[in-house]
């Protein structure tokens, strides 16, 4: 076991994890951070993308140690009391959830993905998505979600 | 309406889902928890000679120890067919299959546990060709014991009506044609977990990822001969389900049974690649079918042969199998019907319910040879087909009661939007659209359990704080059912949305509902809640019109307000409910719903029979590269007729999840096995389509507002499969004069047929 300090969500963790560890698992068992979801745990669905150091990275293939020093926002760092951020808000309202499952993953993807590129296409979205399995909804509410809250942030 | 009902509406738990607070079940946790190990079998087929659990029972992070002669009762989702154990017993019969189990300290602990114990099997003849099924093998080459004729054919559901065979000999057209499907899976995001936890009032809590919590209440009853008085299921928030989490399951008896025998919470919870051994998805099946037309393209007579491969247990088999042969009944009129499917016992994972259960692939062989009539008889595909419609309140050859159906608006849509008129046909090479119908049960009229009692109950709860409470089984796996319960609610009361709550899917404080199978939830539980909410506001009226000398039936309940038109009565919602609740407190109102009595009285005439059917139309348009194969599924057209939509948002979303499911097993999904042993338990090898996948979609709701569903409502979540696979196969045929007759259409078998054809 090793003992490493965790920056996530702005507040300093100190844990102690086996070395081959992820970081999903790290926050799932160790930190009760239930948000990011476990569905493949081999880098194929994109349920458990969080940022780290700004970018969308698979906590499933992520090892804990190399966390180190890092910025981690989660899920549980995205919106703070009533004020869902865009790709949250128009989720809900376009109804680009229906088990909710891959949610996480896709709000994690979809506000990099925005910063990056403020003004996409549909075709752009999808392909800013193509890492994130959804067996719910086709797509097409995701894409609008999306869609909608590019529009909102560039307003 | 005045309400919410018939208005887009987001779903009640968006916010818990998009922030990450929802509460799946892997989700949980509890004080002192263990977490099981699970030893599964390398063998397809083999007798168990020897489990040697010493070296496990020394480690010091293992609490318990199972195998499967400490609970041998056999279980499973129908009664006709419980033949699955928890863990083997005597023998395994496919690869995975759980053999033995350990509770452990921690999730390493439990795996390494588990890997102690030492198994010695003796291999049997495996069966994995269903074909091999169908022969005469020796006794003790059975899958199971229990099967006919020395054969490991598990049924054999064969129904005829009115000599089908003789009517297909006169007929001036006709084909006869063989498919074949691939076995596909549900793929649900949320691997399957449990949590159980023995209660120190020995009672049992199982938190489970179920659609089913009441059947799986009754089979932990029987596996674990606990009284049903002292167990307690409960469904939290759920991944996705499309019929693949509608059984009871092997690791929710493993998990309870250890949690009694802790007496500690123990928790499980799978793999992706134990989701996929897990499997109980469509059967891989193969199917000889011939359709006969007359002159001007009326449907003469249709008869089918099915081979359907169910793997090694029952699940819901039996059901499966009268299902592709009697939902062809619709949405065209064959008075001259005959089927006869085998369903086989092979040494793989078992098949069950999935999206469309059962008719998904017979479905795609009738709409392939009516586009195939079509052309030979030389009328146009969507013209044979207005032809053939069934009509509204009429009986089927089967005598399924068809009430409202809105098919024929549904293709009218569908072919005026995508001009299909003026381009079917006339693309140019490489470009072609397809079209194909569908029709699917509104819930299943019988339960799975013959008893006396409504599908299912809800209360409705009024208290001092002005807020109503949904109690009800119903079992929301993403569907939304649970906004469904709120909608209702508040339209009947006239409240806002934020006055209704629901406490669901728990079946100690929930009444029974069956669970989120059939497409039975909107339209039952629809029903009961509305008569449990009219009931609570016939309390309320009776009350306010005594206090306030106004006639019962003038109050009206709008926007927050309880009034008569002429004035006399204006009073908020508070002031109703406070006159309401004087001198009697609190109160529920139930309400409930049966299907109507229906059917025949022949054998076979339950299965099919619902009280509604949901109809559909759709076009595809593809583009084929002939030169590589690859299809791409550019746009679908879909028109869907749900009845009422009770929440168009919702149903959108499950036209286009069915769009998305239909487009995985028409081009890409299949589950191959090699010798018992799946090759492609992972989302890199089983191809789910992912975003850049998904083609324009173009979605219709009819609203063809049924008799018996609440508001009108008829279901949305099945339905809207069905006519996707056939749509793009017909498009591909519209595209490049091949017919593609087997599924996944990959680019191989696309570049095959187009060297054959040229």
């Amino acid at each position: 076991m090793e003992k490493v300090q965790l920056n996530i969500n702005g507040f300093t963790r100190i844990v102690l994890v086996d070395p081959h560890e992820t970081i999903l698992d790290t926050l799932r068992n160790r930190l009760f951070l239930t948000g990011t979801k476990k569905c493949c745990d081999e880098g194929t669905c994109g349920s458990c993308t969080m940022l780290i150091d700004s970018k969308p990275v698979l906590g499933c293939l992520t090892p804990t140690v190399r966390c180190v020093g890092k910025e981690i926002v989660t899920i549980e760092g995205i919106s703070s009391g009533d004020d869902l951020h865009p790709v949250q808000k128009h989720l809900v309202k376009n109804g680009g959830m229906q088990c909710g499952f891959c949610t996480p993953g896709v709000v994690m993807t979809a506000i990099p993905y925005l910063e990056e590129n403020p003004n996409p296409s549909v075709n752009d979205i999808k392909e800013g998505l193509s890492g994130n399995l959804c067996r719910c909804t086709g797509y097409k509410k995701i894409i609008e979600a999306v869609k909608d809250a590019a529009e909102e942030l560039n307003t | 309406m005045s309400g919410p009902i018939g208005k887009p509406t987001p779903y009640i738990d968006g916010v818990d889902k998009v922030t990450g607070q929802a509460m799946y079940t892997d989700d949980f946790r509890f004080p002192n928890m263990l977490y099981v190990g699970l030893v599964r079998s390398p063998h397809a087929h083999a007798r168990i000679k020897h489990i040697d659990l010493s070296a496990a029972g020394k480690d010091p992070g293992v609490a318990a120890i199972a195998v499967g002669t400490e609970i041998p009762i056999s279980f499973g989702i129908l009664p006709i067919s419980p033949d699955e154990n928890a863990m083997a017993v005597e023998k395994v019969r496919y690869v995975g299959e759980i053999v033995a189990a350990v509770a452990a300290e921690t999730v390493e602990a439990a795996q390494k546990g588990a890997e102690k114990i030492i198994v010695e099997y003796e291999p049997i003849r495996e069966f994995i060709d269903p074909e091999d099924s169908l022969e005469i093998c020796g006794k003790d080459e059975q899958i199971h014991s229990h099967t006919k004729e020395g054969k490991n054919i598990h049924k054999t559901a064969e129904l005829r009506f009115n000599e089908p065979e003789k009517a297909l000999e006169k007929s001036p057209f006709k084909r006869t044609e063989s498919f074949k499907f691939a076995g596909v899976t549900h793929a649900f995001t949320e691997p399957h977990a449990t949590i159980a936890i023995w209660n120190g009032d020995e009672t049992l809590t199982v938190i489970s990822a179920t659609q089913v919590p009441h059947y799986l209440h009754r089979n932990l009853s029987k596996v674990l001969e606990l009284p049903m008085h002292r167990i307690q299921v409960k469904k939290p928030a759920l991944g996705g389900g499309f019929g693949g989490k509608s059984d009871p399951f092997a690791h929710e008896m493993i998990t309870a049974y250890l949690s009694m025998k802790t007496k500690r919470p123990v928790k499980c919870t799978f793999t992706r690649e134990e989701v996929f051994i897990t499997n109980h998805g469509r059967h891989p099946t193969t199917m000889d079918m011939s359709v006969g037309c007359d002159n001007d393209g009326i449907i003469t007579a249709l008869d089918t042969d099915v081979i359907i491969d169910g793997g090694a247990y029952g699940s819901f088999g039996v059901v499966t199998s009268y299902y592709n042969g009697v939902l062809l009944q619709g949405p065209y009129k064959i008075d001259k019907l005959g089927f006869r499917t085998r369903r086989t016992y092979t040494n793989k994972p078992q098949c069950g319910a999935m999206r469309g259960h059962g008719a998904v692939n017979p479905r795609y062989a009738v709409e392939v040879i009516l586009d195939m009539l079509a052309h030979d008889i030389g009328i146009d595909p969507c013209d044979l087909r207005m032809k053939n419609f069934l009509s509204e309140n009429t009986l089927t050859v089967g005598q399924l009661r068809i009430t409202s159906n809105g098919v024929r608006e549904c293709l009218e849509t569908v072919r005026e939007k995508s001009d299909w008129n003026n381009r079917y046909g006339k693309l140019p090479y490489g470009r072609g659209l397809g079209v194909a119908c569908g029709f699917f049960i509104s819930g299943s009229a019988l339960p799975i359990i013959w008893n006396r009692y409504p599908q299912t109950v809800v209360h409705a709860k009024l208290d001092f704080d002005g807020r109503i409470v949904m109690f009800s089984g119903a079992s929301d796996i993403g569907q939304g059912s649970d906004t469904i319960l709120v909608q209702i609610a508040a339209e009947e009361l006239g409240i806002p949305m934020d006055f209704v709550q629901v406490e669901v899917a728990d079946t100690k404080t929930t009444p029974v509902d069956l669970g989120s199978y059939s497409s039975r939830v909107t339209f039952m539980v629809g029903n009961a809640a509305k008569m449990a909410t009219e009931r609570i506001r016939n309390e309320m009226a009776k009350a306010i019109a005594k206090e306030k000398s106004v006639s019962a039936k003038d109050i009206l309940f709008r926007d927050k307000k309880i009034f008569t038109k002429d004035g006399t009565l204006d009073i908020a919602w508070e002031d109703g409910v406070e006159i309401a609740m004087a001198g009697r407190g609190a109160f529920v109102e139930s309400g409930y719903y049966i299907s109507p009595k229906l059917g025949g009285d022949f054998k076979g005439s339950g299965a099919g029979l619902s009280p509604a059917y949901s109809f559909g139309a759709f076009i595809s348009e593809v583009a084929v590269n002939p030169d590589t194969g690859e299809v791409n599924v550019e746009k679908i057209w879909a028109a869907h007729d749900c009845g009422k939509a009770l929440n168009p948002l919702a149903v959108e979303g499950q036209i286009e999840g069915s769009i998305h499911m239909g487009l995985g097993q028409a081009v890409s999904e299949d589950m191959r096995f090699v010798q018992g042993q799946i090759m492609n338990a992972n989302f890199f090898d089983y191809r789910i389509p992912y975003s850049v996948d998904t083609p324009e979609m173009d979605v219709s709701i009819i609203e063809s507002n049924d008799g018996e569903g609440p508001y009108g409502a008829k279901e949305a979540g099945e339905g809207p499969i069905h006519p996707v696979l056939p749509s793009i196969g017909n498009a591909i045929h519209d595209a490049v004069g091949i017919r593609m007759m087997e599924l996944p259409i990959t680019p191989d078998k696309i570049l095959n047929k187009v060297r054959e054809k040229n």
